[in-house]
């Protein structure tokens, strides 16, 4: 015990010498699973960070930046592995990443007990800024899971869709999506007839295309990710479903890492986001030509949300002078932060549980002039939040979505 | 009479050593120095099957996992006390490992392997599509530490001092009668019936015993992360954990020990340089097979009983 007692006698007198030397470097940690399922999102994560602290000069509020990445293996006992080493060992100012739900709740119950400010631009898990929020675990930049799938529900149900499946891969985050668009178009008047869910990386759909096929909806509500987004636009399409039915999906599902990866099977679906990279607005096209220029690919989801994450950190710093020792303040400049330089170009604020408010798009794929594919805006719901139109203690009294709770009305 | 001397001299002198690891090492290294405990101790329960019995266990993963899920529920679900969570997780471990044992001891060699991944197989699947009790891919969180094991150093030391008493055992186990009839299975099943023994009744029982280290390591990693997914039952835990057995040397028991270590850190160091570390712990493990097949502790045993050959001659 002796030991500790001393380092924390030495913290007391070297504490104004810290606060002097303003000129150290603010260590940034960022977890993103470069190895692993997800690790296509993972390197566009790093790029997305690196691109916005080059075009700041390296710097965050005067103070330059040592960015620290570390590989979370999309394994959530190898991201707090990684977080404890970033936070213990390297002494990082803050935790900025994490792709899969359970890499970012691994971590967040682990900075739960210390205090360390994390920032998750792409963790979804609606409960993080709802029903179990943590005060130091802020959605900067990022949206929660059934956020944008509410207004995408009344969205739907304007278009007069009477009745709607939905088909999605069989975990949180997709119970999430379908559960905020299956709640919103219920209760607008529409019908959800069937819900499918399939396991993580399912090869062959034609099973459920072909039952999807018989339920004649009016539109499939699709929630994929990654190679099964691939895959499910690709069998739909050559199935002769997409030409039967209107296939909506999930913004994940017609994200630039996906729909790059196809030769237009993707074209004419429409999804729900804050951000749209075909925006005709001049911070979006700037940040799309730097990236594009910079990694060769149209930017994705990832990059977009990271950069912007970060952008949004370094933001909140320049109000406290970038003193990342006082926590508090910090993390209360976060929340109080209106970042109105971001790629949307518009000005997002944090609701007062940590999650943004965004005007949040209805986007179709569209062919670009150079051919390649890309998103759209074509309406714009103002100001939504993760509530949507909800009283957010009624709404957190709900149980969070699941497969056995989908929100869904009885008619 | 004084090699035992000798060996139990070693023995504390390593044990006084690692106590006071705390003091030199700062928080990080004192949770890698926990988690190398932990797994050393999963490896040597599969070392106990693998190099005692002959049978090479992939379920005991999900036998380890499985104590951290009956810990981690018990305390974040039903709010029974952290030290009573962790002994019911070691018990919902043994008692896997006995039901794994009944179905699978009847095989052996690669069956025995094929029936040990499936039945893992399984656990990760129920761990995996059980929402409601498991939380799904997500998992369960929570504080389910006691407050006097809070402090790192002092989890180190709750970690040691029952690693260390769950090696003693596992010593004496396979140095004991038992132990010995495990390892005449292992040289010639027919024989050991011949000569009267319960073959499989022994097997069962030796699965059991191992099946309850590997649960004590478990409850271990319960209290260590705070935290269980479907990783902690899945298969590359039951392989690592093998891995971690062969590398140090199979049927060494101590031999786990050197491959956690070795595993644990390499990891740690390989992985903070390159996205690539998966393919240099490969590397290493191919290199260590081809120039030290009997693993590291075999290998340096080879070494030296053939230099005291040299000195005899």
């Amino acid at each position: 015990m002796k030991r500790r007692t001393f380092l924390q006698a030495t913290a007391v007198l070297a504490a104004p010498a810290i606060a002097r030397a303003d000129a150290a470097a603010i260590k940034v940690g960022v977890l993103a699973p470069l190895t692993g399922v997800v690790a296509a999102g993972g390197k566009e994560m790093v790029d997305g960070v690196k691109l916005y602290v080059e075009q700041s000069g390296g710097k965050i509020a005067d103070r330059p930046v040592q960015l620290v990445v570390e590989d979370d293996g999309a394994n959530p006992d190898v991201a707090l592995q990684k977080a404890r080493r970033l936070v213990e060992q390297e002494k990082v100012d803050f935790l900025i990443g994490d792709l899969l739900a359970n890499t970012g709740l691994a971590v967040a119950n682990y900075v739960k007990g210390n205090g360390m400010p994390y920032f998750i631009p792409i963790i979804a898990a609606d409960d993080l800024t709802q029903r179990a929020r943590i005060p130091n675990v802020i959605r900067v930049a990022g949206y929660s899971a059934s956020q944008f799938s509410h207004p995408f529900g009344d969205w739907a149900a304007k278009q007069g869709y009477k009745r709607a499946v939905t088909i999605s891969q069989d975990y949180t985050f997709g119970h999430e999506q379908c559960g905020g668009f299956a709640q919103v178009f219920t209760e607008s008047g529409g019908q959800i007839t069937q819900q499918f869910w399939h396991p993580l990386n399912t090869a062959d759909f034609s099973p459920y295309l072909g039952q999807i096929a018989e339920l004649k909806p009016d539109a499939v509500f699709f929630m994929e990710t990654g190679a099964d987004a691939t895959r499910l636009i690709q069998q739909a399409s050559s199935f002769g479903l997409k030409d039967q039915t209107k296939l909506i999906g999930c913004m994940n599902a017609t994200d630039q890492s996906v729909i790059r990866t196809m030769n237009g099977e993707a074209d004419g679906i429409v999804a729900a986001a804050h951000f749209a990279e075909g925006a005709d607005i001049p911070a979006t096209q700037a940040f799309v030509k730097a990236y594009e220029s910079k990694y060769q690919v149209i930017p994705s989801l990832y990059g977009f949300s990271m950069y912007s994450g970060i952008m949004w950190v370094a933001k909140a710093l320049e109000t406290v002078g970038g003193r990342t020792d006082d926590r508090d303040a910090f993390l209360a400049a976060v929340l109080k932060t209106k970042l109105d330089g971001s790629p949307l170009g518009k000005t997002v604020s944090l609701d007062s549980y940590g999650n943004p408010i965004y005007d949040v798009y209805i986007r179709t794929v569209k062919k670009r002039a150079d051919g390649k594919y890309w998103n759209v805006p074509t309406q714009t719901y103002p100001n939504v939040s993760q509530f949507w139109t909800y009283d957010p203690v009624t709404y957190m009294q709900q149980p969070p979505y699941s497969r056995s709770f989908q929100g869904i009305k009885k008619s | 009479m004084l090699a035992d001397r000798r060996f139990a001299g070693i023995a504390v002198a390593v044990l006084i050593a690692a106590a006071l690891l705390p003091f030199v090492l700062p928080t990080y290294e004192t949770n890698l120095a926990i988690e190398v405990l932990i797994f050393a101790l999963l490896a040597m329960s599969i070392d106990l099957l693998a190099g005692y019995a002959g049978r090479t266990s992939l379920g005991h993963g999900a036998i380890f996992g499985i104590a951290t899920y009956v810990a981690i529920y018990c305390a974040t679900q039903q709010g029974v006390p952290a030290l009573a969570a962790f002994i019911l997780g070691v018990i919902g471990a043994t008692l896997l490992a006995a039901l794994f044992g009944l179905l699978a001891t009847r095989t052996s060699g690669v069956y025995f392997l094929l029936l040990t991944l499936a039945l893992g197989m399984i656990v990760w699947g129920v761990c995996l599509r059980w929402t409601t009790v498991t939380g799904g891919e997500n998992g369960m969180r929570g504080t389910i530490r006691p407050a006097f094991l809070a402090d790192r150093a002092h989890l180190y030391w709750f970690t040691l001092a029952i690693t260390a008493a769950a090696v003693f055992l596992m010593w004496r186990f396979v140095h004991s009668a038992f132990g010995l009839t495990l390892r005449g299975i292992r040289d010639s099943n027919s024989r050991m019936r011949a000569l009267g023994y319960d073959v499989s009744l022994h097997l069962l029982l030796g699965f059991t015993i191992s099946g309850f280290f590997a649960g004590v390591a478990g409850a271990l990693y319960a209290f260590f992360n705070d935290f269980v997914s479907p990783t902690a039952v899945a298969l590359p835990q039951s392989v690592s954990g093998l891995l971690m057995a062969i590398v140090g040397g199979i049927g060494t028991l101590f031999g786990g020990l050197i491959g956690s270590a070795l595993l644990v850190l390499l990891r740690d160091v390989v992985s903070s340089y390159t996205e690539r570390w998966q393919s240099v712990l490969g590397l290493t493990f191919i290199l260590i097979m081809i120039l030290l097949p009997e693993g590291i502790i075999g290998g340096l045993r080879r070494l030296t009983a053939r230099r005291t050959k040299g000195v005899q001659t």
